[in-house]
């Protein structure tokens, strides 16, 4: 009797074990931190094309929409994502806010250039130190901002569907 | 006179240097406890990614505003989330992490225990 309990509980234990693994395989190994920073971080930052200095209170000033992304003209899938970004800022419906991040300037000069500038400013971000601040760890990254409050937070290039999202928030 | 002054001033440099010794044995600890999040499996410190390069100039940064080795894990938690931390804090989502090897240590003590009773009887 007591075998057989013993036999039970090892079969339960073992499936209970298979089922936890099995469904383990399909999650994604990939690890997007959950953050819990809701208020657009402060800082003061140089500019790229502009040169000068800039306050983070200055550029989030509005009751409004704001794009946040963050790229580097080394960075491919920024150029990926780029063409939605000018669309975008052709709308003139949200102001977009570029953070280029540890780049050669020449390099991103020549990148904005190329491909056109979507963005009302270019902070610079020349040892990472600001993307941290955002939570950021990688390029291109993307955040959609209202009333100074993160309320929606894009990791990798953004694509139609995500686009058409933020125009759903902004119209 | 003149030896005394240089003495001092010895003196002085000498603690400056031990400060910021700490500082740097300070940083490679909390570094050694950073989860890299572009290449997982790898600490902060061994990494040389961007993203890792740019943080412990960060944990420098706030070591040098004289930030704690605690109030560096809260702002970093706060931006990446518990993940980041190699040695999780104590809290209610840690709880069953922390006194899971503590159960099992007792469980595992009664069972001796209990085989003892039974070869002493």
């Amino acid at each position: 009797m007591k075998n057989r309990i013993v036999y039970y509980l090892l079969v339960i234990f073992f499936v209970f074990v298979f089922v936890i693994f099995y469904r383990g395989l399909n999650n994604s190994n990939l690890y997007t931190p959950n953050t819990n920073i809701k208020i657009v971080p402060e800082f003061t930052s140089e500019t790229l094309l502009k040169k000068k200095s800039v306050d983070s209170k200055d550029i989030f000033n509005k009751e409004d929409y704001y794009l946040l992304n963050i790229w580097a003209s080394w960075c491919i899938p920024c150029k990926d994502e780029h063409p939605f970004l000018v669309n975008l800022g052709n709308s003139k419906k949200i102001e977009i806010i570029g953070l280029n991040y540890k780049d050669n300037l020449n390099n991103a000069e020549k990148f904005i250039n190329e491909l056109g500038n979507p963005y009302s400013t270019i902070l610079l971000d020349r040892d990472g130190t600001k993307a941290i601040e955002w939570g950021a760890f990688g390029v291109p990254e993307t955040f959609l901002i209202y009333k100074n409050k993160i309320i929606k937070r894009y990791i990798g290039p953004l694509n139609s569907n995500l686009v058409n999202e933020i125009n759903n928030y902004i119209k | 006179m003149n030896f005394f002054k240089f003495f001092i001033l010895i003196l002085i440099v000498f603690t400056f240097n031990l400060s910021k010794a700490d500082e740097i044995q300070l940083q490679n600890k909390i570094t050694k406890n950073l989860r890299c999040l572009i290449c997982q499996g790898q600490s902060v410190y061994d990494s040389d990614s961007e993203f890792a390069i740019s943080l412990k100039l960060v944990v420098k940064n706030k070591i040098e505003k004289g930030l704690n080795e605690k109030q560096i894990y809260e702002f970093l938690t706060e931006k990446y989330g518990e993940w980041i931390l190699y040695d999780p804090q104590l809290n209610k989502n840690t709880y069953f992490l922390w006194f899971l090897p503590l159960l099992i240590f007792l469980f595992g003590g009664a069972i001796i225990i209990k085989k003892l009773v039974i070869i002493k009887k």
